[in-house]
């Protein structure tokens, strides 16, 4: 049942990163869209996230439950240690959704209060995944030190390290890549697709700039990462696999091919995903002169692990097939109308 | 403001606000599936603008209770990490079902706002359903997790060690039924005099008189009916506390000296120097029998419980009060809407009678932060009752009151701003959702 709970775990993380990353990414490319444009790109979005966001951002809740349920010295130790960018990633959050809603639900819409949730949006919509990759680099880099002393040592140096923040800017750029690719094809007017297409090549230049920046930022602070990317077989592959589909990819948007290319996007992003996770596994904290987190030692006992893998398989086969057609109905009638 | 009362005042702010926004969230799907309901079956649109009107206020709250929801529950790990180390594998149980009707809530909501002329009317009313349903779930199985702090099981403590871990039994624990209970019916008693008073005002102001006067009438029947029979739940929230919370239920009573034919008190200033009430009304032997089913036995009081285990009286107490008053003074209310219904259909569009429905729009909110103060702070000095105290269980990271200034910020923000986008939802009922009338 352990290993249940760690997939679930793993798919609330991968679902996540696809799904909410795509939707700070559609507020990312409002940012970097101008300001004639912004008007019809905002409409686009809208009717592609208007019905399904909410959902998204679940897998946020549920990573959280399965954690505190089931990792509860994981969960207490990211709580204390990264406390500051968990709190700024909750502002982001809060920020983000609350002026997504409101701008669409204000019965007034005067430019005035607009402009002002278009700008909350925006910017929250990139605080928010640059944080989220802060604490996922902080999980891995190692910076986490159990024995600080300082309070800087323990709460601030944790995550405010040159590999964090450049794994925040690359889920940034990775969120943007996300949202242009899958707003391709969202659009009838060729005009728009045309500008989703530059939208998407530029975030697509920012992950590669952004990703090679984590090496450089790996090698300052002496983080393994080569090591641990390229040295084990499925890691490796991983990362090739991804590098192979995003030529399928731009060769697929080269013919017009508007659905398929947000297949070939998302297995990218879980391939990363994959190639970090795999060579870590089963350690989710990596701590600085101590014992590692691992989801294999640090977990609750037994028979809670045993009640709470109960409790998602129920839930899941509540949950998969309705948000599947939650997807797919408003998909297929977007296309109707 | 030292780091340990920052943190409990964050907490309580962040709960404060989440309470409200959640209760109207589960409430109002139900409202609005009525209303719905009606209009498929009568075909009279003004049920089904009401029900569009709805659906806004819903998705405004939603939205809100989803992010105060979301905080919460990494505030529980950012505050209190200790505590959450021990409890999360035992009282996680309900959290993650909570996650799950939670994540069911926000399909069926995607669903619901924007299947208008998509789906069957009849698929489409079943998902508003849905969302209703998973809401109150919500709500039950966040309070059985409270509840659990309140009365734990589901573990043996031995030597400070948490053993023989069941989270099932953690869930089922002896006052979850009485406090989901009381909350459920809490919620809605408040949201449903909140919203009926809210329509008596536009009715008041003779505004799409039709329209108001209808949604009026969803709303104060739940409220009305939640109101009137919340004391027997009350009564056995009060059961329960007395037998597993002694210190809590003396506290509510402010009730000092364990005796024989324990009286209620009505009323009255705890004066904790004295150990006394001062200017309350005493009920002789009320409170024996409301404890023990007979007048004579005895109950025991704070003078049985250590010091250092005894939670702020005089805090709790005056909560409790309000809220007992505020409890009557809707029960009344409810009634008199009932009377008025089957015998006296004049007072309905009467002045003084909408003014009663206006005055009452806040108070049945003001009772719910109320009972939530006598539960929180009566549970104190203790995190888990009898087991971990709160002050064991914080964050050792300084600097806490920045946070808690922080998210008081925001949460009255966040208040102000849903007020604003609710005021202008209904001066545009007339323009967006009642046309005609």
């Amino acid at each position: 049942m352990l290993y249940i709970v760690i997939a679930f775990l793993f798919l609330a993380i991968v679902l996540y990163f696809l799904l909410g990353g795509a939707d700070f990414g559609a507020g990312i490319i409002e940012l970097f869209t101008s300001d004639r444009n912004k008007d019809r790109t905002r409409k686009t979005m809208y009717h592609a996230i208007g019905p399904i966001w909410e959902a998204n951002h679940m897998w946020l809740i549920i990573t959280v439950v399965i954690l505190f349920v089931g990792f509860p010295d994981i969960y207490s130790n990211m709580c204390t240690y990264l406390h500051i960018p968990l709190l700024i990633m909750l502002l982001g959050i809060t920020a983000r959704g609350t002026a997504f809603a409101f701008r669409n639900y204000d019965a007034i819409k005067d430019d005035k209060t607009q402009g002002f949730y278009n700008r909350i949006f925006v910017y929250s919509s990139f605080v928010t995944p640059l944080f989220l990759g802060i604490i996922a680099g902080s999980a891995i880099s190692g910076q986490i030190n159990l024995q600080a002393t300082s309070f800087m040592d323990a709460y601030i140096y944790s995550w405010l390290n040159w590999f964090s923040v450049t794994v925040g800017l690359f889920t940034v750029a990775l969120s943007g890549y996300l949202a242009a690719v899958y707003l391709i094809g969202e659009t009838e007017d060729d005009n728009e697709r045309q500008r989703f297409v530059r939208k998407a090549r530029i975030m697509n230049i920012l992950v590669v700039i952004f990703g090679g920046l984590v090496f450089i930022a790996a090698e300052i602070e002496n983080i393994r990462l080569a090591h641990w990317i390229f040295g084990n077989a499925i890691s490796l592959t991983a990362v090739i696999s991804a590098a192979i589909s995003l030529l399928v990819l731009w060769l697929f948007i080269y013919y017009g091919k508007k659905k398929i290319i947000r297949v070939f996007a998302a297995f990218q992003v879980t391939m990363i995903l994959l190639s970090v996770g795999y060579t870590h596994f089963p350690n989710l904290i990596m701590v600085k002169g101590g014992q590692n987190l691992s989801l294999l030692a640090n977990h609750a006992p037994a028979k809670t692990i045993e009640d709470l893998g109960l409790g998602l398989l129920i839930g899941s086969v509540l949950i998969l097939p309705s948000l599947f057609y939650l997807f797919y109905s408003f998909q297929k009638k977007n296309e109707l109308v | 403001m030292n780091d340990f009362i920052a943190a409990r005042s964050q907490m309580a702010i962040s709960l404060g606000f989440h309470i409200v926004y959640s209760c109207i969230g589960m409430v109002m799907p139900v409202f609005m599936a009525i209303s719905h309901y009606k209009w498929i079956k009568t075909g009279n649109p003004v049920y089904k603008n009401i029900t569009q009107a709805w659906s806004k206020g819903v998705a405004i709250f939603f939205a809100t209770g989803a992010v105060s929801g979301t905080i919460l529950s990494f505030e529980l790990g950012l505050l209190w990490p200790k505590f959450m180390e021990h409890a999360g594998p035992i009282f996680g149980m309900p959290f993650s079902l909570e996650g799950v009707a939670f994540f069911i809530e926000a399909i069926a909501l995607g669903f619901f706002l924007y299947g208008w002329n998509r789906f069957n009317n009849w698929f489409h009313w079943c998902t508003g359903i849905i969302v209703g349903i998973s809401g109150i779930a919500s709500g039950i199985l966040v309070v059985s997790a409270n509840s659990w702090m309140n009365s734990p099981s589901g573990f043996d403590y031995v030597n400070g060690q948490y053993l023989n871990i069941d989270p099932v039994k953690a869930m089922f624990n002896g006052s979850w039924f009485s406090e989901s209970l009381h909350m459920t019916i809490a919620a809605f008693a408040a949201t449903g005099f909140a919203v009926a008073g809210i329509h008596a005002l536009m009715i008041a102001r003779k505004k799409n008189i039709q329209f108001h006067t209808k949604a009026f009438k969803i709303a104060v029947v739940f409220g009305a009916a939640a109101a009137i029979i919340q004391p027997f739940s009350g009564y056995l929230s009060a059961r329960n506390a007395a037998r597993r919370q002694p210190a809590k239920l003396a506290a509510m009573e402010a009730y000092f000296h364990t005796r024989q034919y324990a009286p209620l008190v009505l009323g009255g200033v705890a004066d904790t120097a004295n150990k006394k009430v001062k200017y309350g009304i005493e009920i002789p032997g009320l409170l024996s029998f409301l404890v023990n089913d007979n007048f004579k036995n005895p109950v025991n009081g704070l003078d049985k419980i250590p010091v250092k285990d005894q939670p702020p009286i005089t805090i709790t107490h005056l909560a409790f009060d309000l809220m007992i008053t505020i409890g009557s003074a809707i029960m009344l209310i409810g009634l008199l809407y009932f009377v008025a219904l089957w015998k006296k259909r004049s007072w309905l569009s009467k002045k003084w009678f909408l003014n009663l429905f206006i005055l009452s729009t806040p108070l049945g909110f003001i009772a719910v932060e109320a009972g939530w103060t006598v539960t929180e702070v009566g549970r104190q000095p203790w995190i888990i009752q009898g087991v971990m105290r709160t002050s064991e269980a914080v964050t050792p990271m300084p600097g806490i009151h920045y946070s808690f200034y922080l998210f008081t910020v925001i949460y009255f923000t966040l208040s102000i701003a849903v007020i604003f986008l609710l005021s202008r939802q209904i001066k545009m009922v007339p323009q967006l959702y009642d046309k005609v009338n």
